[in-house]
């Protein structure tokens, strides 16, 4: 007897963000989030930056990769690779993963569209309003609490800013990178490595003691909140990453998602990264504008977030999640992939895989 | 003294606090008075169905009840 036909649409689907690494790009999570979806089948089109991207050689994830030009190159040229890869591939959506490549999306969104691809992505007003840099004038608007923060363009400017903010202070890049520093020599060999690595300025930023909360959310781009599953990390790295998390019970933490999708009409998926004090009150760290790397945990708590901007991407009708499920947790683990060199070679040489 | 509504706990001693993400192990004992609890049982009942259950003399008894409610309130397992 034959297997019954799928008769589920079947759309291309280009995902970046496929360096699960130790800080781990979104896509890969996001691509099994999408081959779970029971409302459609996919082709996955991984889109890379680097040859060495895990995702770009795991071929039950990715059915092919095409290497893209680094977000410095500017829109046109990832137009132009864009609409190659699209004549071969006929694709439907891109997800976009990568906090540094977002604003290049977001300006192409409208000549995408008018090639077919269709995205789901914020504007660039929702970008800056919660960009690292703009968080605490950002949240002194909305009513969220976020720690002091200073912006440094000199090394110098760290010991009156230590003086305002004590030790220990965090130091922050301005896309990615944090490190907690206990004094001011610590304090300076942070910042000369986050400012070779992502740029001036840096942040100086309040450290608050707690435990660390995130929120993966959903916004349908008029100000409502299609979904919110708030994560306790429960393990981290040394690089601040979760390693493992368990989903939890909080109206407060819900009602602070949709706060934000509200007064933002943010447009796409976002991560609220938080931090619970002791005396309970909840400080915005920071407001990732894309799915964060644990995404997948949405789906096994009943919400599957990656499927659900397909649709609103397509302009298919989403409902918003009421229910998910609390105490599921994600233990995230390192697996020695084994390849031939002529695969390293090929999306090298030839940038597609 | 009443633990929180949304406490998980289990026959096996497994207590999960879903508001924090907690999970906690208790010893036979807490466990019992947790599960008495999770039935409206009053502290003076449990109280007393111990001192008829187990050997222990009230005097220990309570200084051993005071420990597991100060741990209970730490962890914010507790109304």
């Amino acid at each position: 007897m034959s297997p019954a036909a799928d008769h589920r649409p079947r759309y291309v689907i280009g995902v970046t963000g496929l360096n699960a690494i130790d800080s781990p790009g979104p896509g890969v999570a996001v691509i099994r989030a999408l081959r779970e979806s029971p409302d459609f089948t996919v082709r996955i089109i991984g889109l890379s930056y680097e040859a060495l991207e895990p995702g770009i050689y795991m071929h039950d994830v990715v059915d092919k990769t095409y290497q893209l030009p680094y977000p410095s190159a500017g829109t046109q040229v990832l137009l132009e690779r864009l609409g190659e890869i699209h004549e071969r591939e006929g694709l439907d959506v891109i997800i976009p993963n990568f906090d540094a490549e977002l604003p290049n999306f977001v300006r192409l969104a409208p000549r995408l569209a008018a090639l077919g691809i269709r995205t789901f992505l914020p504007t660039l007003e929702q970008l800056e309003a919660r960009d690292k840099l703009n968080l605490r004038a950002f949240g002194e608007a909305h009513g969220l609490l976020v720690p002091q923060q200073h912006l440094l363009h000199r090394a110098d400017e760290l010991a009156q800013a230590a003086e305002q903010l004590g030790y220990p202070l965090v130091v922050k890049g301005k896309f990615y990178d944090a490190t907690v520093a206990h004094t001011l020599e610590q304090a300076r060999k942070a910042f000369h490595q986050i400012s070779a690595k992502w740029g001036l300025p840096v942040i100086a930023q309040e450290f608050v003691q707690g435990h660390e909360i995130n929120v993966a959310a959903l916004g349908d781009g008029t100000g409502r909140t299609l979904s919110a599953v708030p994560m306790r990390k429960l393990y981290i790295t040394d690089k601040g990453k979760a390693w493992a998390g368990i989903t939890l019970e909080d109206e407060t933490l819900l009602q602070l998602a949709r706060r934000f999708v509200e007064r933002t009409g943010w447009r796409g998926g976002c991560e609220l990264e938080l931090m619970r004090a002791a005396d309970g009150r909840l400080f915005v760290l920071e407001i990732n504008p894309r799915f964060p790397a644990w995404i997948y945990l949405t789906v096994a708590a009943g919400q599957n977030q990656p499927a659900a901007l397909v649709r609103l991407a397509l302009g298919l009708p989403v409902y918003p999640w009421t229910e998910y499920a609390v105490g599921r947790m994600f233990i995230r683990y390192a697996w020695d992939l084994i390849t031939d060199n002529h695969e390293f070679h090929q999306i090298s040489a030839f940038g597609e895989l | 003294m009443k633990l929180k509504k949304n406490i998980a706990t289990s026959e096996t001693g497994f207590i999960f606090n879903p508001a924090t993400g907690d999970s906690f192990t208790a010893n036979a004992l807490a466990t019992e008075i947790l599960q008495l609890l999770k039935q409206d049982r009053s502290p003076a009942d449990i109280k007393t169905l111990l001192l008829n259950r187990y050997d222990v003399e009230p005097n220990q008894l309570e200084k051993d009840w005071d420990d597991l409610v100060a741990q209970l309130r730490d962890h914010q397992l507790l109304d």
